[in-house]
């Protein structure tokens, strides 16, 4: 059954193929769907079944290797493409191609009408089948591979519309388009990236190999905790994963990715691409075990990362660009369970925040369409009862994301603050208790805005349901918010935590690496009793601000008219960016290397050479006259010289 | 007759030497084409001087026989450098060497 991993990974690709090919020609946007959506659903199908069957081994019995061919044979370089069939594997291959499927599907509708139907299906098809080479590689190599892939495919999809413009906040107003947010997506993921590529060249230098079983198991036998090459990797890993999974300071291309369809926002920039840092992060548990400075990095990183996002996100008037920001703090929060060790913790938010964040974007979604592409929430409003499946259904994923019992995102978030309590560091958990009631509010403040009140649109917008594609999915997905917590109910409320459960034997030779504190289930309770009660002050302020006094807002944006600028204009940090690195980089390019290397010193360079033959030849040509006594002198002269050498030798 | 002894070899060859460096500064510097051809031949003929008077001095008949080649040949050259000279002469109506100088750069 486990050799079933090879067709996982291979369907999307002929998905891919045979939607890119022959899409066009086929021009049916029913046959195009199909092909695109089954592909996946298969994938999930036989990804299940290997799940199930995972269930019924022993824990010692779960990790399989399936090698599909040799990939590199170069001196002592060895890659092959394999697959590494563990739970943690498994897992994020069933949110995959899970929660992909159902943005497949809802995608039919979405698009519907669109004139490059075909392609988009296809993108989507290839963006899964680089994920699922991330998630399932056994080697760093093939994990790269699917790494960069993703980030092609992020770009292709970001800048579906090409040439569309784009409204950026502030920045570069009004010359934007869809096509500058693909590239600085795609360019910010490679300054991460070459950290990654860093860190693949210090650990082939060190463990000779790139296959993670050899790398953990040498490094666990000869690297002692705070070594400084262990350091450097993990860190330099890190600094890719920051740029796959937008934390500062590489996060600043995700609320420009919002430019694409909002399906890519959901399955991309929400459910998928940008967990893989956190996964790679994850995989490598025993490297950052041994390097107990880069876990605080990345703690560090995360918290500050969710805050500021999380403030950010209270501003914005794009419904899309308060997702964005609360997907980046989320990822923050995801960062920070991982930082202070608890791994389970960060992978288990990771599968909850892909159900109710999809499902917040295909909401927003679902509100676009209805409202005929408008994204501002301030020309919303109301759209409660014309939109009551939506409505409702958006609703559920925003107590989740508030973190609300018995909702799933209440069991993971709390988890991840709790360890970060436990791991020591007070300001961890104060940070992330602060973040949680500007999450709560935030969302409150985008669902009072949206669908509550008194419609604020003009007459030529009539808002409907969407139809049935879109709103299935949804309704599953809504589900999944609420049940998906189950899976991790902690031994305090009575739980088996059957995720903890369940990943423990991937982390457990990191997590022996590691301290682990333990501060009682008296103060679990109190933790959990205060998570509760900031999530519920937040959505209690959001409704004061939004429904019950509206004046309210807009007192207090005149009252701290310059934090509110501060926070609206994203603390300005795309600007600085610009000034200190884009700018300088722009017209160093030009001046430097475009005027004065290529033109003037290599085209001189050749140019010069040629000078130098056509004026030698200009001087020679003048041997051959046409006269032939000329040509009977040179013989004479000839026969002279070789006679005095043949005479006088 | 005086016999052959009595000239000494070196004034055959250094009449024939003579006679070939006239020859090669006649085709250097003459301007008319068939005073050209006239001073081939005089460098043919030194040749052949050279060949027979060799012949005499070693007793062998060797020298003479190439004379024999060697006037063949000339003649058929000769022939056939006329022959040039007058397709030239019909097209350019001229048989100065100096103005024959197309085939250059």
């Amino acid at each position: 059954m486990y050799q079933l991993a090879g067709y996982i990974v291979l369907l999307p690709l002929l998905g891919f193929l045979a939607n890119g090919l022959f899409g066009k020609r086929i021009s049916s946007e029913r046959l195009s769907g199909l092909i695109g959506s089954g592909t996946v659903g298969a994938s999930f199908v036989m990804a299940a079944i290997i799940f199930l069957e995972m269930l019924k081994a022993s824990p010692e019995q779960r990790f399989h290797v399936v090698t599909l061919f040799q990939w590199v044979a170069a001196g002592s370089l060895k890659v092959d493409v394999a697959f590494q069939i563990d739970q943690l594997s498994i897992l994020m291959t069933l949110i995959v191609t899970g929660v992909g499927f159902l943005i497949h599907v809802y995608s039919i509708g979405y698009m519907h009408g669109d004139r490059a139907f075909w392609r988009f299906f296809a993108y989507l098809n290839l963006f899964i089948f680089m994920m699922l080479n991330l998630v399932l590689a056994d080697n760093f190599l093939l994990m790269f591979l699917g790494w960069e892939g993703v980030g092609l495919c992020s770009f292709l999809l970001i800048g579906f519309w090409h040439d569309r413009k784009f409204d950026t906040g502030g920045y570069a107003p009004g010359t934007a388009t869809t096509s500058d947010a693909a590239r600085k997506a795609f360019i910010v993921n490679r300054i991460g990236d070459f950290g990654f590529l860093i860190a693949l060249f210090l650990m082939f230098n060190m463990f000779g190999s790139l296959v993670f079983e050899d790398v953990f198991a040498r490094a666990n036998a000869i690297i002692a905790p705070g070594d400084a090459t262990m350091f450097w990797i993990t860190l330099l890993l890190f600094m890719g994963a920051a740029g796959k999974s937008a934390q500062i300071p590489l996060y600043v291309w995700l609320p420009d990715a919002m430019a694409g369809p909002t399906p890519v926002s959901a399955l991309i920039h929400a459910a998928t691409m940008v967990t893989a840092g956190v996964y790679m992060v994850a995989r490598c548990a025993l490297l950052y075990s041994l390097a107990p400075a880069t876990m605080e990095i990345v703690a560090i990183v995360g918290t500050a990362t969710a805050f500021f996002a999380a403030t950010m996100g209270l501003v914005q008037n794009d419904i899309k660009k308060v997702l964005a920001y609360s997907t980046v703090s989320q990822l923050g929060y995801m960062f920070l369970g991982l930082g202070v060790g608890s791994f389970t913790a960060g992978i288990f938010h990771v599968m909850t925040h892909a159900f109710f964040k999809a499902l917040l974007f295909l909401g927003a979604g679902a509100v676009i369409h209805a409202m005929r592409d408008e994204q501002d929430i301030q020309k919303m409003g109301g759209l409660r009862s014309n939109l009551p499946l939506t409505y409702k259904t958006f609703v559920v994923a925003a107590l989740a994301i508030a973190g609300i019992p018995p909702l799933s995102g209440f069991f993971s978030k709390d988890e991840i603050l709790w360890r970060a309590y436990e791991h020591g560091s007070f300001l961890y958990w104060l940070a992330g208790w602060l973040t949680a009631g500007l999450t709560a509010f935030y969302m409150f403040r985008l669902v009072s805005l949206t669908f509550e009140g008194k419609g604020r649109w003009g007459h030529d917008v009539h808002p409907h349901e969407a139809p049935r594609t879109m709103t299935v999915p949804l309704v599953i997905l809504a589900i999944l918010s609420v049940i998906g917590g189950m899976a991790g109910i902690p031994q305090s409320l009575g739980g088996g935590n059957a995720v903890e459960q369940w990943l423990e034997p991937v982390f457990a030779k990191a997590r022996s690496h590691l301290m682990s504190g333990y501060a009682g289930a008296g103060s679990e309770y109190l933790f959990m009793g205060l998570s509760v009660a900031v999530a519920v002050a937040g959505i209690s302020a959001a409704r004061i601000f939004y429904m019950k006094r509206p004046d309210l807002p807009a007192r207090m944006a005149a009252a701290f008219s310059r934090l509110h600028t501060l926070l609206w204009r994203k603390y300005y940090v795309d600007e600085v960016y610009d000034a200190l690195v884009v700018t300088p980089l722009v017209r160093g390019s030009d001046k430097l290397l475009w005027k004065g290397v290529d033109a003037g010193f290599i085209d001189g360079i050749v140019n010069a050479a040629a000078k130098v033959v056509s004026m030698a030849s200009e001087r020679l040509r003048r041997i051959q006259g046409g006269v032939v006594q000329g040509y009977a002198f040179a013989f004479v002269v000839g026969i002279i010289v070789i006679l005095g050498i043949l005479m006088f030798r | 007759m005086a016999p052959l002894s009595a000239i000494p070899l070196n004034h055959y060859l250094a009449l024939s030497a003579i006679l070939f460096s006239i020859g090669v500064i006649g085709v250097l510097t003459r301007r008319n084409a068939i005073i050209v051809f006239m001073c081939v031949e005089l460098m043919l003929n030194s040749v052949n001087l050279t060949l027979v008077a060799f012949s005499a001095f070693l007793g062998q008949i060797t020298g003479q026989i190439l004379v024999f080649f060697v006037m063949a040949v000339a003649a058929a050259e000769a022939a056939v450098g006329l022959a040039i000279i007058i397709a030239i002469f019909r097209n350019k109506q001229t048989v100065n060497i100096d103005e024959i100088n197309l085939m250059k750069w």
